[in-house]
């Protein structure tokens, strides 16, 4: 058998940062980056004594983002402890849900192989973050960070429906966005606050009997996802190929020395010992909570994607960047509503606007550029008031300083001259001046006309209308 | 009578009058400690500056006619299981030795808001774990009415030192009987309240499902007027009852007649001693005469108790304790290698051999393969428990037993033998696992002078009928005017 005879079968476990302001069981704040243990509290340090308390906002955030992966939202759930010792784990226990998640059977739509793919979502649930262990080899050291223990995460549960690395990396991504959409997490996979655990194993094609599956950890990015399942499922194909078994065991990427290694066996697998958190009654939902949720829940990511083929009658490709994120999509909305050539204005979004966005990186939110002037610069454009040209350089600056176009336009002096008159004069004035050049033309060296242009557009210091001086020049030329 | 022996509203009401003042009170609190707790040996932390402090502010609001309550200025002590902010917090345990709390836990706020002073922190059995004091990690606690035997426990401190008269009231807590045995060997009131009743934020956790914080006092009142103070909803406790606290002194006098009280025949057992059991038959005779109906009933499970109870609490205690591990507070075996060693040289240190082997006892109840056998069979159990006292309290409005089976034995006697130990929660823990509210007053004494509880169960939140058996009974007998022989 050869690579090519097996079927990688691959689940992701995806844990999400909630975008709450403060932690799940205390009212810490969640902010990132602060001085260590500074967002800390007896709750979340676990001092004795300390009792959890819901934070409601997880709840919302867990039953919008279930409903948005169509689960069914139990009505009942329940958090149990997870047992075990790690220094950055405060209370010697994870606070989590167990055997009664918050959501269940949920689907994700992703482009896969061969078209749109539903991968089946097996369960959400919520529960809190460890702290982080700091390792400092010069002083023999190792310090607890517990900034981030108690911050509330969502783990995403799929089941094992991904069929190839690539995949893998689709489901990611259209996760990614989902949750940005929804405003629960901020897609930060280099922070940390959306992490990938991937359970990888392989089959014979065409059998129904799936192989011993190995869970890969250390996952942060799509580029490591995809690399890490690959080699994976490479190093797995290569066992079973050479007689030998594949062990069921927890597996590390290594992004450096690119390979993953083994990091625990089935044998080593810790006993969490769960059982249900004494400390916490069982989660009852109330009705309002979950319609209130249904009614917040935002136009999906695929959904928009579509409207924006539809609507806007834009390729899609257009579609799918423009709606990759929602701050985007809706802004494009806004100046569509004031502009109607929605083609052109794709262009200027996907050409001039993302790239002023990445020289200057900038939440679409803290954008100086109103939609209303956005679209009025466009209107200068099609009008022949400004030149294309200019109207970039008017873009850039409407971009740092939020001036209107018009006020830009004049105090650069950029506005077009489209005036015959004004520019038949200067094209006579060129012509005069010219008359061997002229002559030339007039056998039928025709590259001389871009020299009347450039004299042209030199004595109107560039801002006469092109598209007028072409034609004045041609009539004249007669050629 | 001398002012160390008062009760609380005794001196409540002097302390209205300005016969006595809280400063007075106070040193009379220290005075005594000073004099017997040599002795006895109920306090590990006595805070005389804290103490004098706070009754002096609280001379001042009662000079100025604003108390804080009616208990302002009445000295009181701490189970050593409440975090106290600037005080050490110990549990009873050497891992938390030098453990200084950083915050007031909810009971201690409403103890400091209404203007009770703390006069220090009192003996236990390591993190609640023992039935006589004397799994504490420091030293055993003695029984001022027989200073060769055991005050009870894990509340032992506490008991000892309301009795001995040096405090005029504490608090415990109470997960199979903490409050309620000791209470009965020291001739005290002791109360666990519904479980829910009172917060348990700030309370180092034992059993998470099964801890109740209450009073222990020398009269049915004082314990009253002390659950007052502490049953509050709390928003910090998520399983705190949002329900409003009736007052409890108010009902207090109403008397027995026309109650239905049961006796449960599965609480009068083989091997129980003669005289405790002479005396609770005698007091639910006394109940009859002043009206009651006495019943005989039934809890039918009652003899799994012991075991479901020896299941759930280990389990969730193994799960509590996993936080003192050296890293941030309490003990460290700074001289291991490595986190492994660290972990397990701190906590070899650190916990006493009663809680190593209630920890490896809950550790095996939830271990893969063996949750469904028992921890979750024992759960199940306990539902059928909690659905005796049900159908008990469709025919009665509260249960009557002994406290304990025995009176106070001897320090030593039963060290060496867990499950005898165990066995002396027999009678309080079936409350404990159906969340119910339960109350030991003296019922008498033995022929050698011991104290002798007797036991009023009631419905889920009816406390305010269990004070008002328990003082029908009280107001008979002179019990809560004797004091001990030290």
């Amino acid at each position: 058998m050869s690579a090519s005879d097996f079927q990688p079968v691959i689940g992701l476990e995806v844990h999400a940062q909630l975008l709450t302001r403060s932690k799940i069981f205390c009212s810490c704040s969640t902010e990132f980056g602060a001085p260590p243990n500074h967002h800390t509290c007896p709750v979340c340090l676990g001092l004795p004594g300390v009792l959890p308390v819901l934070n409601r906002r997880v709840v919302e955030m867990a039953v919008l983002t279930g409903l948005a992966l169509g689960c069914e939202i139990q009505r009942r759930s329940v958090w149990s402890r997870k047992n075990y010792f790690y220094p950055d784990l405060p209370k010697g226990y994870q606070i989590t849900q167990y055997d009664q998640p918050i959501c269940e059977q949920g689907r994700l739509l992703i482009d896969g192989e061969g078209g749109e793919r539903a991968i089946r979502i097996r369960r959400v649930h919520m529960e809190e973050d460890a702290g982080k262990s700091v390792h400092d080899p010069v002083r023999g050291i190792s310090l607890v960070d517990l900034n981030r223990a108690g911050v509330p995460l969502l783990e995403i549960v799929s089941e094992p429906d991904l069929r190839s690395p690539e995949e893998a990396a689709e489901y990611m991504r259209s996760l990614r966005d989902l949750l940005v959409y929804l405003g629960v997490n901020d897609g930060n996979l280099e922070e940390g606050s959306l992490r990938c655990d991937a359970n990888v194993s392989v089959m014979p094609k065409g059998s129904a009997q799936l192989g011993t599956r190995t869970e890969l950890k250390n996952l942060n990015s799509y580029r490591f996802l995809q690399k890490a399942i690959e080699l994976e499922i490479a190093r797995q194909v290569l066992v079973l190929e050479s007689g030998g078994k594949v062990e069921q065991e927890t597996r590390l990427f290594d992004a450096e020395r690119g390979e993953t290694r083994s990091m625990r066996s089935k044998e080593e697998a810790h006993d969490y010992r769960y059982f249900p958190e004494p400390d916490l009654p069982p989660l009852v939902l109330d009705e309002g909570l979950v319609e209130a949720q249904a009614k917040a829940l935002p136009e999906l990511p695929r959904a928009k994607l579509e409207r924006f083929r539809t609507q806007y009658g834009l390729p899609a490709y257009d579609a799918k960047l423009l709606t990759s994120e929602r701050p985007l999509a809706d802004y494009f909305e806004a100046v569509a509503a004031g502009y109607r050539d929605y083609k052109k204005l794709s262009n200027w979004f996907l050409g001039e606007l993302l790239r002023l966005l990445k020289e200057q990186p900038t939440p679409i939110a803290a954008l100086k550029i109103g939609p209303g002037h956005f679209a009025a610069l466009l209107s200068s454009v099609d009008r022949g008031e400004i030149s294309a040209g200019a109207g970039k350089e008017v873009l850039a600056e409407m971009f740092r300083t939020g001036a209107a176009p018009q006020t830009v336009i004049a105090e650069r002096g950029l506005a077009q001259v489209s005036d015959q008159s004004a520019i038949e004069a200067l094209v006579d004035e060129v012509l005069a001046k010219n008359p061997s050049e002229a002559e030339k033309y007039r056998a039928g060296k025709r590259q001389v006309f871009g020299f009347f242009v450039g004299q042209v557009m030199k004595a109107m210091k560039g801002k006469a209308n092109p598209q007028v001086v072409n034609e004045l020049l041609r009539k004249k030329l007669g050629g | 009578m001398q002012l160390f022996e008062l009760s609380m509203l005794e001196l409540a009401s002097k302390l209205a009058s300005g016969e006595v003042s809280s400063v007075e009170a106070t040193r009379a609190c220290l005075r005594r400690v000073a004099e017997v707790d040599g002795k006895v040996k109920a306090f590990l932390h006595v805070d005389e500056k804290g103490a004098l402090a706070a009754a002096e502010a609280s001379d001042a609001r009662r000079k100025g006619g604003k108390p804080a309550g009616p208990l302002d200025g009445v000295p009181v002590g701490l189970k050593d299981i409440f975090l106290t902010e600037g005080l050490p917090t110990t549990c009873g345990s050497r891992i938390l030795e030098g453990f200084v709390a950083p915050y007031d836990g909810t009971v201690v706020r409403l103890l400091k808001e209404a203007g009770l002073p703390i006069v220090g922190k009192l003996n236990q059995d390591e993190f609640a774990m023992g039935s006589s004091t004397e799994a504490s990690g420091f030293f055993p606690t003695r029984n001022p009415y027989d200073l060769s035997r055991t005050p009870g426990g894990s509340s032992g401190g506490s008991a000892a030192a309301v009795a001995a008269g040096e405090v005029f009231g504490a608090l415990g807590t109470d997960t199979g009987g903490s409050i309620r045995q000791p209470a009965a060997l020291t001739n005290l009131v002791g109360l666990k309240p519904t479980y829910g009743r009172v917060s348990r934020y700030g309370v180092i956790a034992f059993a998470s499902s099964l801890d109740q914080v209450g009073p222990l006092c020398r009269t049915v009142a004082d314990a009253a007027a002390l659950l007052q103070v502490i049953a509050r909803h709390d928003p910090l406790d998520s399983t705190s009852a949002q329900l409003p606290s009736p007052d409890y002194l108010a009902g207090l006098e109403g008397g027995v007649a026309g109650l239905t009280l049961g006796l449960p025949r599965e609480y009068f057992v083989e091997g129980m001693d003669q005289e405790v059991e002479r005396a609770v038959r005698a007091a639910a005779e006394e109940l009859r005469r002043l009206g009651a109906k006495v019943v005989d009933t039934s809890l039918p499970h009652t003899r799994y108790a012991l075991a479901t109870y020896y299941l759930i609490a280990p389990a969730e205690a193994s799960s509590n304790l996993a936080r003192y591990d050296g890293i941030r507070y309490g003990l460290r075996a700074a001289d291991a290698k490595g986190l492994r060693e660290l972990y397990a040289l701190t906590r070899e240190r650190g916990f006493g051999p009663e809680v190593k082997r209630r920890i490896m006892l809950g550790t095996y109840a939830l271990s893969a393969g063996y949750y469904e056998a028992y921890y979750l069979k024992a759960q199940k159990v306990r539902t059928l428990i909690r659905r005796d006292f049900e159908q008990a309290f469709k025919q009665v409005d509260a249960i009557i037993s002994p406290t304990s089976p025995v009176a106070a034995f001897k320090l030593g006697e039963k060290v060496d033998d867990p499950l005898a130990m165990y066995l002396m929660d027999v009678f309080t823990l079936p409350c404990n696992l159906a969340g119910l509210p339960g109350m030991s007053l003296p019922c008498g004494f033995t022929a050698s002078g011991l104290p002798i509880g007797l036991q009023v169960l009631g419905r889920p939140y009816d406390e305010a009928r269990v004070l008002r058996v328990g003082r029908a009974f009280e107001r008979e007998h002179d019990f809560a005017k004797r004091r001990p022989p030290l």
